[in-house]
């Protein structure tokens, strides 16, 4: 079974596991990998909740795209090699003071809203029920959305144009 | 699993996330954390849309994707040209508004 507990444990093993690894290894370039990482878990989490379609855009855009620009960018601005990578924290008590003060409250939320235990079956194949509500209820969106990536498109160019 | 399983561990990782973004001081380093709250985010979207049986949830984590690998490219594109003006991706030395 793809959503059964033992599956669901691993997964959030992984996921937490590399998301900590992230925020707080010291070399930039391994805290990238780890993000690699946890996007990947993701996936898989989305592929437990039977969202195929979601889980290989996530591999394709996110684990795929994603990264490669983020290992550009430090490419860029810093020295592969040489302690420059190195990138340390600050603040660390009050960061986690502020990020366990947010976790408490949305568990206890979440422990106490009366939510579903077993999933309600979609009417027929994900992947084509996805297509249907994106050309159809979702069809002016989709179009911003296009325009959204078009504009982040030029204006990335111009960002980054050489110097006159 | 129930779905405040998946809703739990969706806000772990947005929490960790958050301490990602308010304790990183390179640039590159909180976008990474935004990154991490984000997937949380699309976590919850996707169970939500698997234990209600709707699509729309489904149709915004698409979205929700597609505008990240944007935002990522333009934010990466500002820390390019941050770094080309004043030679530091560090957030802390970024504090003068005149170029």
């Amino acid at each position: 079974m793809i959503d059964s507990p033992g599956l669901f444990w691993c997964l959030s093993i992984v996921l937490v596991g590399s998301a900590l690894a992230v925020v707080l290894t010291k070399n930039l370039f391994h805290s990238v990998l780890w993000l690699a990482l946890a996007l990947t878990g993701t996936a898989g989490v989305f592929l437990s909740l039977h969202a195929e379609f979601l889980a290989a855009v996530q591999l394709l855009l996110y684990a795929g795209g994603l990264i490669t620009i983020v290992v550009f960018a430090i490419v860029v601005t810093e020295r592969l090699v040489g302690e420059k990578l190195s990138h340390t924290s600050r603040h660390i008590t009050a960061g986690t003071i502020v990020a366990a003060a947010v976790l408490a409250v949305l568990v206890v939320v979440i422990q106490r809203a009366p939510l579903a235990l077993t999933a309600v079956p979609l009417e027929g194949e994900a992947t084509r029920l996805i297509g249907d509500a994106v050309l159809t209820r979702f069809a002016l969106a989709f179009e911003l959305l296009a325009m959204i990536l078009l504009t982040a498109l030029v204006g990335a160019i111009y960002f980054a144009r050489p110097e006159d | 699993m129930g779905l405040s399983a998946y809703l739990t561990l969706s806000a772990t990782v947005f929490a960790i996330g958050l301490f990602g973004v308010l304790t990183r001081r390179n640039t590159i380093g909180i976008l990474l954390g935004i990154e991490l709250m984000l997937n949380a985010v699309n976590i919850n979207l996707v169970s939500f849309s698997h234990f209600q049986g709707e699509t729309a949830g489904m149709v915004f984590t698409l979205f929700a994707i597609c505008i990240t690998v944007a935002e990522v490219a333009l934010g990466l594109a500002l820390v390019i040209l941050l770094f080309r003006s004043r030679r530091t991706v560090i957030a802390d030395h970024i504090d003068m508004l005149k170029g």
